[in-house]
């Protein structure tokens, strides 16, 4: 059903939604920016919808609400463990078309990826997605290319039009109280991309011997692995594992996971020693083939769905779209070696 | 030709070694000023100058080849100049040109407008300051400069101001990628040390430089809402004994700043030796002569510094002194090897 809400009328249906719901949306962080003067949006807690960003893509992606940067699973003193507490509430996740398609790729991993993960699924549970509406492409996104851009699994819509905040809502519950809190009945569909500026083609015959193009070179002096990248992204899932010793016997602590970088020093460190990927244009080859052909080849479809954050955050202007786009001719370059 | 010498300088023109020629000096404060201005440089030097147009050490213009006759109406060209840097004309009319030049340009680093490491927006403080300072025929120079990497060389004026910011760890966001530490240790002045896997800052060492909080990939790191300085004092250079500006104030807020600059130039107003040349001595030689105790019961007067801040002591400067110099290369050899004799010594 469609409605058209006033900003008190949508406050309503807000204060309504946080009885059972925690709601996790972009937030402008004023001065929160990398740099002075400057503010970031990111996903937190909101408690009010002026709190919400509805203009500006959020810089970091809405996995924080089920994937935390770091996160405590368990305590442990000697032979006693005992698991941190879920979440108290259910959450209500703002996100756009992207962010609503990683979703899928988040639980492919997390939970059809043999057992479901415990500490994933209690956070996941009964997640509702409130989708934002994109009046226009942003800068960097290809979503149309991915696919993305339709996507259509959320609970309600909003678009911000005009100080109005235009929904449509597909919960019957939730369709009451927004006409409990007066919100006129209208024809509203969420604002949708057709066309991107950045377009990615991604060859049909892709294969791993693109790996042995040159093209990765230029990245081994280009990138500086720092992992904005991989941390800024909707779909990166890994993580790794910190065992914290609070006391000088080593006796009592926590078990942590903490999102991982695999462009990041240390993601291949082995036992004994050994690393792989020393250098940053095999990070970039293995980072891109992870994102647009091993896991298509596990899965049956796309893992990246173009929003374009990776190229927004990147430092040193290294564009993955423009990667994808050069995969073509990386082919080119090896199909000569059979 | 009759002319005072000594109002022509005091209006921002200089005797130069050509008879009968001076040049205009342009302040710019804080270094950004509206290209538009450019133009309207560019036409005085090519009407009245010879066409050239200098850059100036502090961030000002200089228009060489002004006779002396075209005075006037070079100070009727300024007007709009001095209007577009919104420079402080009293005790002139509109017209007369610049009221002073005593105290000099407030010059500052490009600062947050571009650069990723300024700490601070620092033309919009430099320009609060000469707000304050200007016109006075005191001989100062206030320098600011973004960061600590102190590109605009704060050390070597009277007033040094250098962007620090507080910086903050939210711990949650923390994922251990030892970026900060290693952008700390490389770059700065290696305060943060790995501590169950997180960073742990040493306060007492850190500088402010905010290079932690550029090199976090997941912003775990931000950047203090309050902005701090760390103010230097009575650096100089000169015929004399040049030498570095010493610390003065970590963590000090831009009211306390401005304060303390204005209980400086009271101390320079009520210290300063009549008979000095040109009415022009460095600070610094003023506080040789009162003693730093003084000179502190005056610059401290009325300033309520943040908390946070810290006051160094005692104070100390060294530097170079030509004449005799005690600290660095107190032997001197020509090319053939014999020893200068330093006759002074004997």
């Amino acid at each position: 059903m469609g409605y058209i809400a006033d900003r008190e009328q949508f406050s309503d249906f807000i204060d309504k939604l946080k009885e059972a719901y925690e709601i996790w949306a972009p937030k402008k962080f004023k001065g929160g920016g990398r740099f002075s003067d400057t503010d970031a949006v990111r996903y937190a807690v909101i408690e009010s919808p002026d709190e919400i960003e509805l203009n500006e893509k959020s810089a970091y992606s809405w996995k924080e609400a089920v994937l935390p940067p770091s996160e405590t699973l368990f305590y442990f003193a000697e032979n006693h463990a005992g698991e941190t507490e879920g979440p108290a509430k259910k959450k209500l996740v703002f996100l756009r078309s992207c962010d609503l398609a990683a979703v899928k790729r988040m639980d492919q991993i997390y939970m059809k990826n043999g057992d479901p993960d415990y500490y994933y699924e209690r956070r996941r549970r009964d997640m509702a997605f409130a989708l934002i509406g994109c009046s226009e492409s942003c800068e960097n996104g290809f979503c149309v290319s991915m696919q993305s851009n339709m996507a259509d699994n959320y609970d309600f819509s909003v678009d911000l039009v005009d100080g109005h905040y235009r929904l449509d809502c597909k919960k019957d519950e939730w369709n009451e109280w927004l006409k409990t809190a007066g919100a006129v009945s209208a024809d509203v569909a969420p604002q949708r991309v057709t066309e991107n500026k950045v377009k990615v083609n991604i060859p049909e015959d892709l294969s791993y011997k693109v790996g042995m193009s040159s093209m990765w070179d230029q990245y081994d002096s280009r990138c500086i692995n720092c992992g904005r990248c991989n941390f800024v992204c909707p779909t990166c899932t890994c993580f790794t594992m910190q065992d914290v010793y609070y006391d000088d016997n080593g006796k009592i602590g926590e078990r942590r996971r903490v999102q991982a970088s695999c462009m990041v020093d240390g993601y291949t460190d082995v036992a004994g020693g050994g690393s792989y990927r020393q250098k940053n244009g095999q990070r970039m080859r293995f980072k891109t083939l992870h994102k647009v052909l091993d896991f298509k080849e596990r899965f049956g479809y796309q893992m990246c769905v173009g929003c374009g954050r990776c190229d927004d955050i990147c430092p040193e202007y290294i564009s993955f779209s423009n990667i994808i786009n050069h995969l073509e001719d990386g082919m080119k370059e090896v199909r000569g070696n059979d | 030709m009759d002319i005072n010498t000594k109002q022509l300088k005091k209006n921002a023109f200089r005797v130069t070694k050509n008879r009968g020629i001076t040049s205009s000096r342009v302040r710019v404060p804080g270094g950004f000023l509206k290209a538009e201005y450019l133009g309207k440089i560019q036409e005085i030097a090519e009407k009245y100058g010879n066409g050239h147009v200098n850059l100036t050490a502090r961030q000002g213009f200089e228009i060489p080849g002004i006779p002396f006759e075209k005075i006037d109406e070079v100070n009727a060209a300024l007007q709009e100049i001095i209007d577009g840097t919104d420079v402080n004309q009293t005790g002139k009319e509109r017209g007369e040109g610049y009221p002073a030049s005593g105290t000099r340009n407030v010059s500052a680093c490009v600062g947050n407008r571009v650069c990723p490491y300024a700490c601070y927006d620092t033309t919009a403080f430099a320009q609060r300051i000469e707000k304050v300072i200007f016109p006075n025929d005191l001989h100062f120079k206030v320098v600011l400069t973004g960061c600590p990497n102190d590109c605009q060389k704060v050390r070597m004026a009277d007033i040094g101001i250098m962007g620090m910011t507080e910086p903050h760890l939210d711990p949650e966001r923390c994922i251990s990628c030892g970026a900060c530490i290693k952008a700390c240790r490389s770059k700065s002045v290696d305060a943060l040390e790995k501590v169950r896997f997180r960073p742990q800052r040493d306060a007492y060492k850190c500088i402010g430089c905010g290079e932690c909080v550029n090199a976090c990939p997941n912003l775990a790191w931000t950047r203090s809402q309050k902005k701090y300085y760390r103010v230097t004092l009575l650096g100089r250079t000169g015929k004399k004994n040049p030498r570095m500006g010493v610390d003065f104030i970590k963590w000090a807020d831009e009211d306390s700043i401005i304060q303390i600059i204005k209980n400086v130039y009271d101390y320079t107003a009520h210290y300063i030796n009549p008979d000095s040349p040109g009415g022009k001595e460095h600070i610094g030689y003023i506080v040789d002569r009162t003693g730093t105790e003084e000179f502190l019961k005056w610059a401290l007067k009325d300033v309520h510094l943040p908390e946070i801040a810290e006051v160094y002591t005692p104070l100390n400067w060294n530097g170079i002194e030509y004449a005799h110099n005690k600290y660095f290369g107190n032997q001197r050899y020509h090319a053939d090897g014999t020893i200068v004799t330093d006759f002074s010594e004997k």
